[in-house]
């Protein structure tokens, strides 16, 4: 019986062409691998991104929650024609991204979730989950939306993405933005960088493990810096807790808390 | 080092020493503007052992714009419960911390107080990027600049095609600076960006023209500073009060200003930045030493290009030689003389309220002999370039140990 209802629960994949793995140079001068997973993988990915669920800074909990739950959808076979690509930088891991092909012509993305800021690590792994869409699986456009507003700097912004406010995104329900094979070919030239094939040992090592990221994004350093200026107006309470933070001592500047 | 000669209008001020500083991290913080300038002044006050203060000056250029806060000196002094302490703000555009430390100084030489807080804040990324680029443009001649769409970036842009023609300057100077800035900031807990860059990543390698787009050529992306929130703080006292504070002592020796035209294509030679030059000139003839006596300095290099023009006009290096002292390692730390040896506003970052006072923080941390990773070894003299507008309004410091 399980079984029977397992069959009904469980979407079944159309048959999508694999991305194949290219690399690029960053700023740092580092090699950046960008190549897809597999179900298989899932399971080495998810521990790097449960900690981010705690970082209420740039919108990181809030994507990190939704990546964790669409890799579980993923693994687990609960979500349809879904996809991951990751960056690694010396086997390390830089960057998720992830998203689905809703029919034979319109794609969805999901995610971009940096594991190391900067050197536009999170917008190389995005230009290659573009890529995935429109050249690779060759859909005409990819819809897309931004939780953070670095997100929508990048992708509305940058990419110029056409407005398609009539279509709810899969990812609440807000309205849709599109980035079309005519818009990505005028971004070719300077946002979609990469060259393949990979180097044999830089794939290698990228495939033999996923190492943890070495520098992840961290909380700040008083967790509800969100939220806290309509609770602390004056902010008292959270100079105090910052002072204990920063100098470890019970008692704040002013004496005990 | 030449022997301290007090200019004539000087003789009858007090010394002024640095006896407190504090910083926040230079970065994006979601803080209201009066705590990122308060929370460096308590770091200040407890480097300092102090509790009270006379005066309070509060350095800020655009909090009635970006954050809806005006009057932010009043804001301040009641955030850190130092009522019924004197309290007003300086806005003096991108130098208004080194301006605001200025009037510390006189407040300070002429008797007026005993001690004397300046602390800087800017939150600028409330905002976004082309909102805060329009903001810091509105600094400009409005009539002869700002309506035409002119920005830093592109006053940068064009000063740099200019001194590339006329001293043979090079993208790849341009990104020796960067690159060095950013090996700096690797080293400073307090720097906006730690992010180690290359020369074959960022000019060379074959994704270098996405990795670094070109902004306003020929300026590109790593040849600009962040936006940037903090703040900084310093504490000026008399020397009686710092003998007790029990702090390394640091006199605050020498303080400069100078103004060109307002539009930068009025001046004679637009390569020259005359208020700079003329700044660190009195800097150093009040201080009494000479550029060749500098330890380490602090320039504002919001352009790469602002690194190596300065250094020129300061008087480290000849005129149009700068780039070269570059190629040689000069500027690095451990070279003849460390520049911008916190990450610069380049890689440190640039609230620009609050930078010229971040300078004067770096400065007295390196003649404190306390700056781990980065320090300069016997830093002795420490000077700053802050630097106003598109160089028409500059503040320069000079500053030494004394012990």
């Amino acid at each position: 019986m399980a079984v029977e209802l397992e069959k009904i629960l469980r979407p079944i994949d159309h048959p999508a062409p694999p991305f194949p793995p290219k690399f690029m140079q960053l700023a740092s001068g580092e090699n950046m691998v960008v190549r897809q997973v597999g179900r298989e993988e899932i399971p080495d990915l998810l521990p790097h991104v449960e900690p981010l669920i705690h970082v209420e800074r740039d919108f990181y909990d809030i994507v990190s929650v939704r990546v964790y739950a669409e890799l579980l959808g993923y693994y687990r076979h609960r979500v349809q024609d879904e996809y991951v690509l990751i960056a690694q930088i010396n086997g390390e891991l830089a960057a998720i991204v992830n998203g689905r092909f809703a029919s034979k012509d319109v794609g969805v993305s999901y995610h971009t979730l940096a594991l190391r800021r900067g050197l536009r690590v999170g917008a190389h792994a995005f230009a290659a989950k573009m890529e995935y869409h429109l050249d690779i699986v060759g859909q005409k456009e990819v819809l897309i939306v931004a939780e953070s507003p670095i997100g929508f700097r990048r992708w509305m912004i940058e990419y110029q993405l056409e407005k398609r406010f009539d279509i709810a995104h899969e990812l609440g329900g807000v309205p849709s933005w599109a980035l079309t094979k005519e818009l990505f070919n005028k971004a070719r030239s300077t946002l979609v960088v990469g060259r393949r094939p990979v180097p044999p040992d830089e794939l290698k090592k990228a495939q033999d493990k996923i190492l943890p990221p070495s520098n992840p994004p961290k909380p700040p350093a008083d967790l509800m810096a969100a939220t806290r200026a309509m609770k602390d107006p004056t902010g008292t309470a959270i100079l105090q807790q910052r002072w204990r933070l920063e100098h470890g001592e019970a008692d704040g500047p002013e004496g005990k808390a | 080092m030449a022997k301290p000669t007090a200019p004539k209008g000087r003789r009858n001020m007090r010394e002024v020493y640095v006896v407190g500083i504090g910083i926040t991290s230079f970065s994006r913080l979601d803080y209201p503007i009066s705590e990122i300038a308060a929370y460096p002044a308590m770091i200040a006050l407890k480097d300092a052992g102090l509790s009270k203060i006379d005066h309070l000056y509060v350095a800020n250029m655009g909090s009635g714009r970006v954050n809806g806060q005006t009057a932010l000196a009043s804001a301040v002094i009641d955030t850190l419960s130092l009522t019924p302490a004197g309290a007003e703000t300086i806005e003096n555009g991108p130098a208004s911390g080194a301006s605001a430390i200025k009037q510390g100084f006189m407040a300070v030489a002429s008797g007026l107080h005993d001690v004397v807080m300046v602390t800087g804040a800017e939150r600028m990324r409330e905002t976004n990027n082309l909102e805060a680029t329009d903001f810091v443009a509105t600094l400009t001649h409005q009539i002869a600049e700002y309506i035409y769409g002119v920005t830093l970036p592109s006053l940068a842009g064009m000063f740099t095609r200019l001194y590339m023609e006329q001293y043979g300057v090079t993208s790849r100077h341009l990104a020796m600076v960067a690159v060095k800035n950013h090996d700096n900031a690797m080293l400073n807990p307090f720097a906006h960006l730690h992010q180690k860059i290359t020369i074959e990543g960022i000019l060379d390698g074959p994704e270098a023209l996405t990795n670094n787009p070109y902004v306003a050529e020929p300026l590109r992306f790593f040849d600009l500073c962040p936006v940037s929130d903090g703040g900084a703080c310093v504490i000026l006292a008399t020397k009686e009060v710092a003998k007790k504070t029990g702090r390394p002592l640091v006199r605050l020796a020498g303080v400069g200003q100078a103004t060109d035209t307002h539009a930068v294509h009025e001046r004679e030679n637009p390569t020259d930045l005359l208020a700079v030059r003329r700044a660190a000139e009195q800097s150093f003839k009040m201080a009494g030493v000479k550029p060749s006596d500098v330890s380490v300095a602090e320039l504002h290099d919001a352009f790469t290009i602002l690194e190596i023009v300065e250094s020129e006009e300061v008087g480290f290096f000849k005129k149009g030689q700068g780039h070269i002292a570059l190629e040689k390692g000069e500027t690095r730390i451990g070279g003849k003389i460390p520049i911008n040896t916190s990450g610069g506003l380049k890689a440190k970052g640039h609230p620009v309220g609050a930078t010229g006072i971040g300078q004067a923080h770096e400065i007295v941390t390196q003649l404190r002999g306390e700056a781990r990773k980065r320090q300069v070894k016997d830093a002795k003299v420490g000077f700053t370039c802050n630097f106003g507008g598109f160089g028409n309004n500059v503040v320069c410091l000079t500053f030494i140990r004394e012990d």
